[in-house]
């Protein structure tokens, strides 16, 4: 518990720096933050085995990274574009990769990944390595085609997947409701046969849980499984949104009400966790974010030839 | 009649055109990702739905593939959909229904059916949008026939040629320079851009008009180099023609598909040297086609090898945008390369 905790202020606390270095210019173009969704990330990722199973998201991707253990510093450096960043500044804060963790990415089209994911499973299937994968998407991306026609050949062919709607109400100003014709997004499945499990994705022990209960269906080869966590991002879509189309009151209560990491806190301080305990925990967070701000800041810039590298193999 | 005119930046000037366009012809409507409620998310059709209700204005869900199929399905019958797809980056999943039904269907039914939409997109870099905010991929659009493809610089001609391109019986393809939305951009990243008030083309007409498409303009008269440039590298060609003193003719291309060849052909008889400036990538760029077109036409003419200033054959990149993008020191050494011989 104390680890999920952990890892969930790590985020928290990750990205309102980026939030902040995005403010002084130090980070550029579009940024994308995690904040209030710590739970999904956290809760799912830690039933799964990093480098064994495979994680593909979209652009919001620094909670998903960070939640598989990827080195805080590579990831700052990356959004601030740097030769040291984690894509070699080549990326950006959408398209982020790690191989030795089996994370695919970050990508900024949106839906696209998930195609990505039903073929990251057809390799663990096909190599038979006890592998599966998680795609992760947006509510709004639930409305992409190809994540359909994912759904038809994951069931078909009875894929390693566990695919992840991230339901945190918006795809930019437009609420679920307004953009889904089937809004309980669970159900997306059905008509591919694929069992669709809701999950509070404010509570990091339910995450949890159901994390289980999809991993242990997926590597019994049972095929996929769909998981919608309901969540809710408190920042506006990307750093330049102000987010006009909700109201504070709305935000402000989700955040009184049912803050993941708040929730989290209470039951461990009912479990015994003392005050400095916590306090000891916030202060190293604090440091490995600093260490990793100052880490981005003082990078260099990569070279201009760079430009030219890995557009194709070898020498372009 | 085109009554009054007013001060409009590029973004006004697109917002007027539809609004325009729409309160003359009960067929337009307009859809797309957050351009109802929220007015679109660089503005463009901000205040429409409240002035011409839900079922002329309205929000689709995130399905570019759909948006431009159920736009072509509703134009076949007789609609005049204005689609916009937020960002021209986002324009691929959609490829399949623009290639092969929208610029087809006229052809193949014989002319019987036709498919007059206008695809609204924003396009180009400078605006620190990595690979996916950033691209200019008006070169695969032009490679299809069928299509018509649009690109306006200014707040004047976006209005003019909006109307045009809504009006006309084909699917258009609506290029915006997004970096130029507000002001001209002169290719100096490290200076301020000067608002579009502070310039002749922010004059724009309240009303209804058109700047025809296929009609080029030439921005400013020269005799011994011609510049041909489209969108934003129109203002950053001019910009490096006035700081390095050449006399070049710089040719605004407005609409790449129909071509205005006279125009370009004209001037490059007169100058004897061509430059070519656009931010897509090289190979196989509209740049390639424009060179081929003047090299066809004006061999005899030509006293150098015509020179393509571009962006570089690789992915938009997150960092080192200025090094990819062609500013001011690339073109002042194109101008030196076309002047030598
Ligand atoms: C193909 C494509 N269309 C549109 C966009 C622009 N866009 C980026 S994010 C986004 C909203 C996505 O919402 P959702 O899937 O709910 O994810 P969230 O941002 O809430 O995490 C949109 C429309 C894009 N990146 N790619
Ligand atoms: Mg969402």
């Amino acid at each position: 518990m104390l680890e999920f905790y952990r890892q969930m202020l790590l985020i928290r606390r990750f990205e309102e720096k980026a939030g902040q270095l995005y403010g002084l210019g130090l980070i550029g173009g579009f940024c994308h933050l995690y904040i209030g969704q710590e739970a999904v990330a956290v809760g799912l990722q830690s039933a799964l085995e990093v480098g064994k199973d495979s994680v593909i998201t979209g652009y919001r991707d620094h909670g998903h990274m960070l939640a598989y253990g990827i080195d805080p510093k590579l990831i700052m450096a990356e959004l601030t574009g740097r030769a040291a960043g984690i894509s070699r500044g080549k990326g950006g804060s959408m398209h982020m990769f790690s191989v030795d963790h089996r994370f695919y990415g970050g990508h900024g089209i949106v839906g696209a990944q998930v195609s990505l994911g039903a073929g990251l499973a057809f390799k663990h299937k096909y190599s038979g390595d006890g592998g599966v994968a998680m795609a992760y998407f947006g509510d709004g991306a639930a409305n992409q085609g190809q994540v359909y026609e994912s759904f038809n050949m994951a069931e078909l062919w009875k894929l390693p997947i566990i695919f992840v709607i991230e339901n945190n109400q918006y795809a930019m100003g437009t609420s679920v409701n307004r953009a889904s014709a089937e809004d309980q997004l669970y159900r997306r499945g059905e008509s591919f046969r694929i069992p669709g499990i809701q999950v509070d994705g404010m509570d990091v022990l339910a995450v949890r849980g159901a994390a289980e209960e999809a991993v242990a269906w997926v590597r019994a080869g049972k095929g996929p499984i769909l998981l919608e966590l309901k969540t809710y991002r408190y920042r506006g879509h990307s750093m330049s949104d102000p987010a006009k189309y909700r109201s504070r009151d709305e935000v402000q209560s989700v955040r009184d009400k049912s803050d993941p990491i708040d929730h989290l806190k209470k039951e461990l301080e009912a479990a015994g966790v003392s005050e400095d305990d916590l306090r000891k925990l916030e202060k190293d967070i604090r440091a490995i974010v600093t260490e990793a701000a100052d880490f981005a800041e003082q990078s260099p810039e990569p070279e201009p030839e760079e430009l030219y590298t890995d557009v194709l193999v070898g020498q372009y | 009649m085109t009554g009054e005119s007013r001060t409009m930046n590029m973004i006004q000037a697109i917002n007027s055109a539809i609004d325009v366009a729409m309160g003359r012809d009960e067929k337009i409507v307009v859809l797309g990702e957050d351009v109802g409620y929220f007015g679109g998310v660089f503005k463009a059709t901000e205040g429409l739905q409240k002035k011409y209700g839900k079922t002329r204005v309205f929000d689709t869900p995130i399905s570019e593939c759909g948006i431009i199929g159920v736009a072509v399905g509703m134009a076949t019958y007789g609609l005049r959909p204005v689609p916009e797809i937020q960002f021209a980056d986002y324009i691929y999943p959609a490829l399949d229904q623009l290639v092969s039904e929208a610029a087809r269907l006229r052809y193949r039914s014989a002319g019987e059916y036709t498919a007059p939409i206008t695809v609204r997109t924003p396009f180009g870099g400078g605006i620190f949008g990595g690979q996916t905010h950033s691209q200019s991929p008006e070169g695969i659009f032009t490679h299809v026939a069928g299509l018509k493809t649009v690109i306006p610089s200014n707040p004047y001609d976006a209005k003019g040629l909006l109307i045009a391109a809504i009006e006309d019986n084909d699917p258009v393809i609506f290029f915006e320079p997004k970096r130029i939305y507000n002001g001209p951009f002169d290719g100096h990243y490290d200076r301020p851009v000067q608002p579009w008030s502070k310039f002749a083309e922010s004059a724009v007409p309240d009303g209804h008009y058109t700047v025809p498409l296929g009609k080029a303009r030439v921005v400013r008269e020269g005799n011994d180099v011609t510049v041909l440039a489209y969108g934003t590298m129109v203002h950053v060609a001019h910009s490096v023609i006035q700081e390095t003193g050449v006399d070049a003719e710089l040719v605004d291309l407005r609409t790449l598909v129909p071509l205005d060849i006279e125009t370009v052909v004209e001037s490059v008889k007169k100058t004897g040297r061509c430059m070519v400036v656009h931010e897509a990538t090289k190979t196989s760029g509209f740049g390639a086609e424009l060179s081929a077109l003047v090299q066809e036409h004006c061999f005899h003419w030509l006293e150098a090898p015509v020179q393509r200033v571009t962006g570089w054959d690789t992915p938009y990149p997150h960092s080192l945008e200025w090094a990819y993008f062609p500013g001011p020191v690339r073109l002042t050494e194109a101008f030196k390369r076309v002047m030598q011989d």
